[in-house]
């Protein structure tokens, strides 16, 4: 089972704020499940498509595409970060 | 030692600047930064903001602080690091951030609190939504506070 969060803009154009997903069969980086995600979910397919620039944390540290996904990581996706 | 605290509520600068003072015997020098919503934003519609929204991401948003904090005290040597930062919904004016340092001399510690701020304003997982009039927007980081933070990486060993 993946836990995935959804945070600020990716969270609003998806409408939900996360989800339990089965670990899908050949995933094992994270553009694996984007891939995934975007062929299974039209909805994640428009907001990929909406957004300027998606990041992706694995486990809470943000990983580029060839990231490693194992059954039970934490996934986030969400926009640029702006604090301060 | 470092104290980093995500809150909804409100910060007493003068509370934290004696706590820092008593966190840290033999401090020289104090720096504290406290940041305020502005009334404006350079991007978007220029609209007066009435409202900003933060959401931040729990966990994660304060392990990235302390590992920027911890990258502060291999660069210099601090005494104490406070780093408040505030969530929820904010008006201008409203205190949302601050950073406080302690050490034993000025440099480091305007440094290190400069350090600490450049790279809260993009590594930190924080996100903020500004409410004006004709509807809200999420704001990106911006351009200024990349590079506010190149210059770290230039001179970085």
């Amino acid at each position: 089972m993946l836990h995935i969060h959804y945070f600020a803009a990716v969270r609003e154009a998806l409408g939900r704020e996360g989800e339990q997903v089965e670990l899908p069969r050949g995933v094992t980086t994270v553009a694996d499940l984007i891939r995934h995600l975007r062929g299974a979910d039209s909805a994640f397919e428009r907001m990929i498509a909406s957004q300027e620039q998606v990041l992706v944390a694995v486990n809470q540290a943000v990983t580029g595409g060839d990231g490693p996904i194992r059954d039970g990581d934490e996934i986030a996706f969400f926009p640029p970060m702006s604090g301060g | 030692m470092e104290r980093i605290s995500i809150q909804t509520d409100d910060f007493d600068v003068g509370a934290e600047y004696r706590q820092i003072c008593a966190d840290a015997p033999g401090a020289g020098a104090v720096v504290t930064f406290s940041g305020l919503v502005r009334n404006f934003h350079e991007v978007g519609s220029g609209d007066e903001v009435r409202e900003l929204r933060l959401e931040h991401y729990p966990g994660m948003t304060e392990q990235r602080i302390l590992d920027i904090v911890r990258q502060a005290e291999r660069r210099w040597e601090l005494l104490a690091v406070r780093v408040i930062h505030r969530i929820g919904a904010l008006r201008p004016g409203d205190q949302i951030v601050f950073a406080g340092v302690a050490a034993r001399h000025r440099g480091e510690a305007f440094q290190a609190a400069n350090f600490i701020m450049d790279y809260l304003k993009s590594e930190a997982a924080f996100w903020k939504k500004q409410v004006t009039q004709s509807g809200s927007e999420w704001i990106s980081t911006r351009g200024s506070d990349k590079q506010a933070l190149s210059r770290w990486q230039a001179s970085a060993d």
